[in-house]
């Protein structure tokens, strides 16, 4: 564990760009089964909180303390639109490794279909609505084993029953001692979990004194 | 603690490097002007005429030590840039982008006097020389970096794409000097330089004290410019705040 | 987490990479229409006598591969970098030179394989003695995988940048300039009956130093320009 029973240590990080702090420093910890929720005005500094927690930049202040790579499901779906929605799982199963074992084929199915888009899987990723692409890019959580995970936003573009698939999903992860990180920015909060929050201050507020 | 550590801690705060700086570079730019002024005295008026060329060759005495700091300050550059890029320090950062317009500028004045020197030899402007060419390349490398540092928005995201081509430019450098040589020997091709294998004392002399001159000049230069970025970086900083109420004051 | 043998994701990836080529095929003959015209031009700019092509050919065939090796390096990483499957493969633990090596070899394998297997068709217009047909093939056979190579450098640094392509050429072409000059002289001195056995060594010398080196600098600057 990094420190003591903690999944994840954060203490005093921030990033600067334009020789500016994007974020007024942040510190937590998080434990095994616990949901942290990131909230905050637009443009405060989430998804570089989460780009930062997943390593694609270094931070300019502060110590992050992990164990293991976390698992990161960003803005963008990572879904070729050229390629059906089965070969897009399927390249990715390929690629990343799962330790589900079983055949292929058999494996990409039930991906599929814990996703619920078995009636769209043959379908071109271009084809593919914003909330079908968000379930596509929702399905490495089903094959990926990482114990942490850093979600930027999921709940935005799902319908009603993709917000139940991602709760679900979610509770069996917190109930198998994983973790999670999510951002959102305000209307779209999980229902039903026992929540820790964090809430950010953008540079600019500190500066400005004002609130977006 | 690691007295190594100490001293790059030391060097890469700002206003360690603004303040020691300033006083450096009124001695540069003395250093520049007198070792400028004998170079030429000894280079123009006392050194030998060539035997074949007559004056012109004398023109040697900016070209060759402009060819050389534009190799120089490229050089420094990608070694600038590989500190840049493993430890991050923002120095180096500054220095980089600092120098790329200087060493760009050397190449230019390179490029011309080298066309200048050629006139008179081969009656046009421009001779596919080895070193003309060579240099040619290294302006285009030169304006590659400078453009690719003004394409990024993030200065020191900018920067550290600038240091990364720097490297890989530097690397290549040498084997693009190679080729061209190769390549001009093989179409034996005109060439501008001296006759003769090797320089006259008397020669060597004004070129040394013109090179030594032209690195003081490019040290006062790049200090000057990296100062006033770092203000610019660091304006909402406390010790450019206090700088400013001291100046003022 | 369980990550994936090396050999495995360099397959998986050349696999989709193969199977989107195929499935934007008609984008991949812009570049290979645009070599044919460029070497189309140079009869047509400087009139079409024999002896006058003939001299040039070597040096004509090799430039219009360049430009239209600098065409197809702009997307070789700019669909990946903006839909997000950079940023998942950076993260994924695979070596990130593996990835850029894998990316360029399927770049060559779609881009410049095509225009070594043009370059009869291109040396016939440019009227290139037979001599020099064969060492023509060999030299692109070497040097194209070196334009990708290092090219991929280029399209690495650039790919986050709005208009990325046009700054692209000017990074890339001072890079090129000894691999021109050694395969252009290469094809002359087979023409003359000299020598050309040196300049096709260097050559493979260099193919193998890009191998080697260009994908760590092409990794640097994709986790530069995804940060």
């Amino acid at each position: 564990m990094a420190t003591d029973s903690h999944i994840l240590a954060v203490y005093d990080l921030s990033f600067e760009r334009y020789f500016e702090r994007v974020f007024e420093p942040v510190s937590f910890e998080l434990d095994p089964g616990s949901l942290l929720l990131i909230t905050g005005s637009n443009g405060c500094g989430k998804t570089t909180l989460l780009k930062l927690l997943a390593g694609l930049l270094e931070p300019s202040e502060g110590k992050i303390l992990m164990d293991e790579q976390p698992l990161y499901a960003g803005h963008f779906p990572a879904i070729k639109d050229d390629l059906s929605v089965e070969e897009n799982i399927r390249f990715w199963m390929k690629f990343m490794g799962t330790r589900k074992s079983g055949q292929m084929t058999g494996l990409c199915e039930q991906v599929i279909e814990e996703i619920g888009l078995t009636p769209v899987a043959l379908q071109e990723g271009r084809t593919l609505s914003a909330g079908q692409r968000k379930r596509c890019s929702l399905a490495r959580l089903l094959f990926c084993d990482e114990s942490l995970w850093l979600l930027d936003e999921p709940y935005s573009n799902l319908d009603p029953q993709g917000i139940g698939m991602l709760d679900q999903i979610l509770k069996a992860h917190l109930h198998a001692g994983g973790a999670c990180i999510m951002t959102t920015h305000g209307s779209l909060r999980p229902e039903g979990f026992d929540l820790q929050e964090c809430h950010m201050i953008s540079g600019r507020e500190r500066y400005t004194g004002a609130r977006a | 603690m690691n007295p190594i550590y100490l001293f790059f801690h030391k060097t890469g705060s700002p206003p360690w490097f603004y303040n020691f700086s300033g006083k450096l570079i009124p001695w540069l730019w003395a250093g520049f002007f007198l070792l400028t002024g004998y170079g030429l005295y000894l280079g123009l008026l006392v050194a030998p005429a060539d035997y074949q060329q007559g004056e012109s060759v004398r023109i040697m005495y900016v070209h060759v030590p402009a060819a050389w700091m534009s190799m120089m300050i490229y050089g420094l550059m990608a070694i600038w840039g590989f500190i840049a890029l493993v430890w991050r320090i923002r120095i180096m950062e500054v220095l980089i982008i600092s120098s790329a317009p200087i060493g760009a500028a050397f190449t230019i004045i390179a490029l011309v006097t080298g066309s200048l020197w050629g006139r008179p030899t081969w009656g046009t402007y421009w001779v596919w020389d080895a070193r003309l060419t060579s240099e040619l390349v290294l302006l285009f490398l030169y304006f590659g970096v400078i453009a690719l540092y003004n394409s990024y928005d993030e200065p020191r995201k900018a920067a550290r794409a600038a240091s990364l081509m720097s490297i890989v430019g530097a690397v290549n450098l040498p084997i693009i000097h190679f080729s061209v040589v190769w390549w001009n020997t093989l179409h034996q091709g005109s060439s501008i330089g001296t006759s003769g294998s090797s320089i006259h004392p008397s020669m060597l002399w004004p070129l040394l004290y013109m090179a030594i001159a032209f690195k003081l000049y490019y040290g006062a230069n790049l200090l000057s410019r990296a100062r006033v970025r770092l203000l610019k970086q660091d304006h909402r900083k406390r010790w450019v705040k206090d700088l400013l109420s001291k100046e003022t004051s | 987490m369980s990550r994936q043998a090396a050999g495995t994701a360099f397959t998986a990836l050349l696999r989709r990479d193969f199977l989107l080529a195929y499935r934007r095929r008609a984008e991949l003959l812009q570049p290979l229409v645009f070599l044919l015209v460029v070497v189309t031009l140079f009869p047509l700019g400087v009139g079409p006598s024999p002896g006058l092509l003939a001299n040039i050919a070597p040096g004509v065939i090799w430039i219009a591969a360049l430009l239209a090796t600098v065409l197809s390096l702009d997307s070789l990483f700019r669909s990946d970098f903006e839909d997000g499957t950079l940023e998942q493969m950076v993260l994924s633990g695979q070596s990130l030179a593996l990835i850029a090596l894998a990316r360029t070899v399927a770049h060559w394998l779609v881009a410049g394989l095509p225009i070594v297997l043009l370059s009869p068709l291109l040396a016939m217009w440019m009227n290139l003695p037979d001599e020099g047909l064969l060492i023509l093939i060999e030299s692109l056979a070497i040097g194209t995988p070196v334009l990708s190579l290092i090219g991929a450098i280029g399209g690495a640094l650039t790919v986050s940048l709005k208009r990325g392509g046009q700054l692209l050429s000017l990074l890339v072409f001072p890079l090129y300039v000894p691999l021109l000059i050694l395969a252009t002289s290469a094809v002359s001195s087979a023409v003359a009956g000299l020598p050309y056995t040196g300049q096709i060594g260097l050559m493979i010398a260099g193919l193998i130093a890009s191998m080697t080196l260009a994908p760590f600098a092409t990794a640097a600057a994709l986790k530069l320009s995804l940060s």
